[in-house]
């Protein structure tokens, strides 16, 4: 029992990022159809910029100490980050906070990269088939991956959580049970909580909202809507904004679970497409549904006693491309996918 | 051979293209490209491509996952290589018979969706194969190391011959990295004999799609593009023909496969991943998706620039401009060196959403359009008032040139 419900609690965090970003894919394809394989780059871009909010916070001020001198026989050089240089602890307090200071800047930095990207890029391929679609993004999310790739170097950057945060809680006992069965990271707790919240007011935005209206009455006729005198392309260019800062800050807070590399959209990308399909093109709650299974499946697939089962091959690296696989045969439109979404 | 091709035009083709092929040494060496190792990656590349473009060029239907099949026909050509004989025939046979297999699984499960869903199943599948070949199949595939020869492997019908050192792979006795070098006109022209080798296969798979392309199965491909929904209301069944395409397409992956660990006994994991499919993909549509020739130039064209864009660092760069006044120099290398030498996939990037964007139909159809506008203007000089001539050259032209892209725009 204890090791099942690990197993789920490692799910979560996994299952968190894939909901997250495959949310925000469907979105992109619910409101404009167009299956966007830069997707994962927006991801690695919300990435980094945690690493580049770190790295302006901590941007340091060097100065040679009078008294001290380094082993070498220099005199030390004291390195203080100006933050703290202006407002003392308050400084180094948000330092160490600085994954959480990374949203507030991360989402108009996401806002503008999505709708600069849909409306330079994307709107002029609304009426080219599909594939042209995919190619051009696909060539987007070289560039994109490539840039970062030049600018930050191709190594992982390293990225702590608050100090706050480091460290493990025992989740069981607060169901009860004995002590130190049931230790997970707090970070992934955090995650999971995050990535909660996320959707939720994703959803809700969409349910009770009048703007929220008009964008499902979108989705479900374009063309009526517009009949009707509301400008839907301006509605639509704001969601594929909105999709771009959940994906973004999905990127942002798996910072201190995964460094931050070049290529670490794309590896996330092939995974969500997999649950988006798994999920049913085009259901919102579908793709979340099924991005949480698909990473508590995987979790599972990981436990050695699956291994040993399975005479020593590992199939968590596949577990998902099979479970797509078997999902597709029976219920090709996924589990929640409508009739007409995608069909031709 | 020739007597097959039903039109002049098609007879032509092949004929340049073979002789343009075979004379590859002597037509790349003076653009620093004449060297066997990159002479063969062209050929080899280009039979990935053109296998590609039957499935994507006739079909439309978008495999992200043709790397796959390179892997796999690499690890069972290398496989044969180290058990059966260092002869190159077993095992380009053996690995062209495992990569058709292995695209008939693939294909049967990812082509009962299309569009969208066929191009990321077949993502997916690439990416499981991938992650199989890189941890979980490792006593296959020898995980990240990559499988290669062995001093002691078994070779039942060779191995007993040279022992000692590692052997080399031969087509019977003539070994694939022999080179005569010529001395020609101040330069050296290279004659390698696995350029060779590949380049007759080439020519041979390039005369293969061509028959393809002509034939009543390529129409019907042709018409699974243009509006399946009308092909099976006519009462055919699609399916079979499109797996068809995926299967045969498949093998000449794995041919291409087959051939690169010819080259180089050599395979890893990496060669399966997603940048490789993409990359075959980005050649097909460079050069001109469903056109014949435009696959093999658009193999040429990338690997060229990979090698020599990729070799150019940021010296080179400081070389180029040195003749400017000094502000401009740094300025203008600043500019362009991110875009050169390790950097230069991003300029891959760029290109190709330039061609997606500008020119859909490839290099091939920029060609032709720059060449309609020629003929054009000359008419025009000749025959002012003769509208008639002009309407039937368009005419013409949209029904036997490059037709991808006005096929393309013409789906919703």
């Amino acid at each position: 029992m204890d090791a099942i419900l690990l197993q789920v609690l490692n799910g979560l965090d996994k299952g968190s990022a894939y909901a997250l970003i495959a949310l925000g894919l469907t979105l992109i394809f619910g409101t404009l159809g167009v299956v966007n394989f830069a997707h994962g780059a927006l991801f690695m871009i919300g990435a980094f910029c945690t690493v580049t909010f770190n790295n302006l916070l901590s941007y340091e001020r060097v100065t040679l100490s009078d008294t001290e001198l380094s082993p070498w026989g220099t005199p030390l050089e004291i390195q203080t980050p100006y933050v703290e240089l202006w407002f003392g602890e308050l400084g180094a307090t948000m330092i160490d906070y600085s994954v959480f200071w990374s949203i507030l800047f991360a989402i108009p930095v996401m806002l503008l990269i999505g709708i600069v990207m849909e409306r330079g890029l994307i709107k002029h391929f609304y009426k080219r088939p599909h594939a042209d679609q995919i190619l051009v993004t696909f060539g987007l999310a070289i560039v994109l991956q490539e840039v970062i790739k030049s600018v930050y170097g191709a190594n992982p950057i390293p990225q702590p959580a608050p100090e706050a945060f480091v460290g493990s809680i025992d989740v069981g006992v607060w169901i009860g049970m004995a002590e130190n069965s049931l230790v997970y990271p707090i970070w992934r707790l955090v995650y999971f909580l995050f990535a909660a919240v996320v959707i939720g007011s994703i959803f809700a935005f969409l349910r009770y909202t009048t703007f929220g209206m008009v964008v499902r009455a979108g989705m479900a006729d374009r063309e009526t809507v517009g009949l009707l005198g509301i400008n839907i392309d301006k509605r639509f260019t704001a969601m594929f904004g909105l999709a771009s800062v959940v994906t973004g800050l999905a990127g942002v807070m798996y910072t201190p679970i995964l460094s931050p590399n070049y290529h670490m959209g794309m590896d996330f990308l092939v995974l969500c497409f997999v649950v988006v399909v798994v999920g049913g093109m085009g259901s919102l709650a579908g793709a979340v549904a099924a991005g949480f299974l698909l990473g508590i499946l995987q979790s599972f697939a990981s436990m050695p006693e699956v291994k040993d089962f399975l005479l020593g091959f590992s199939i968590d690296q596949v577990i998902i491309y099979l479970v797509a696989v078997i999902i597709l045969l029976t219920r090709p439109r996924g589990l929640m996918g409508r009739k007409g979404v995608m069909e031709t | 051979m020739l007597r097959t091709l039903r039109t002049n035009n098609d007879r032509t083709l092949m004929i340049l293209f073979t002789i343009i092929v075979l004379a590859g040494p002597l037509i790349l060496a003076p653009v620093g490209a004449g060297y066997p190792d990159l002479m063969q990656r062209f050929v080899i590349y280009g039979i990935f491509a053109i296998g590609f473009n039957i499935l994507f060029g006739l079909t439309g239907y978008l495999s992200f996952g043709h790397a796959a099949f390179l892997g796999v026909g690499s690890y069972s050509a290398l496989w044969m290589m180290k058990l059966l004989s260092i002869n190159i025939l077993p095992a380009i046979i053996f690995s062209v018979v495992v990569s058709g297999l292995f695209a008939l699984l693939i294909g049967f499960i990812s082509l009962r969706r299309s569009g969208i869903y066929f191009s990321i199943l077949t993502l997916a599948f690439a990416q499981m194969s991938y992650n199989l070949a890189y941890s979980v199949l490792t006593p296959i595939t020898n995980g990240e190391t990559g499988l290669q020869l062995d001093l002691d492997d078994p070779r039942i019908l060779d191995g007993a011959t040279e022992a000692g050192r590692l052997a080399s792979p031969s087509l019977f006795g003539l070994e694939m990295g022999d080179t005569a070098v010529v001395p020609f006109l101040g330069m050296e022209l290279q004659f390698n004999v696995g350029f060779y080798i590949s380049a007759l296969i080439l020519i041979g798979m390039f005369y293969l799609s061509l028959r393809i392309f002509r034939s009543p199965f390529g129409m019907i491909l042709r018409a699974v593009k243009s509006n399946q929904t009308r092909l099976n209301y006519t009462g055919f069944n699609s399916r079979p023909y499109t797996l068809t395409a995926f299967v045969i397409s498949g093998m000449y992956a794995g041919l291409a496969g087959a051939l690169l660990v010819c080259m180089d006994p050599l395979a890893g994991a990496e060669r399966m991943q997603w940048t490789a499919s993409g990359e075959v993909v980005l050649m097909t549509i460079m050069g001109g998706a469903g056109t014949l020739i435009g696959p093999v130039l658009g193999a040429g064209i990338i690997k060229y620039f990979e090698n020599i864009f990729s070799r150019i660092n940021e010296s080179v760069v400081q070389g180029w401009f040195s003749a400017l006044p000094e502000g401009l120099a740094d300025f203008l290398v600043a500019v362009v060196s991110p875009f050169l030498g390790s950097g230069w996939h991003i300029s891959l990037g760029l290109i190709f959403m330039l061609v997606v964007i500008f020119l859909p139909g490839g290099l091939v159809e920029g060609a032709t359009r720059i060449l309609n506008l020629f003929k054009r203007l000359s008419q025009a000089r000749k025959a002012p008032a003769d509208r008639a001539d002009t309407d039937s050259t368009d005419e013409k032209r949209s029904s036997e040139g490059p037709s991808s892209s006005s096929v393309n725009t013409r789906e919703s």
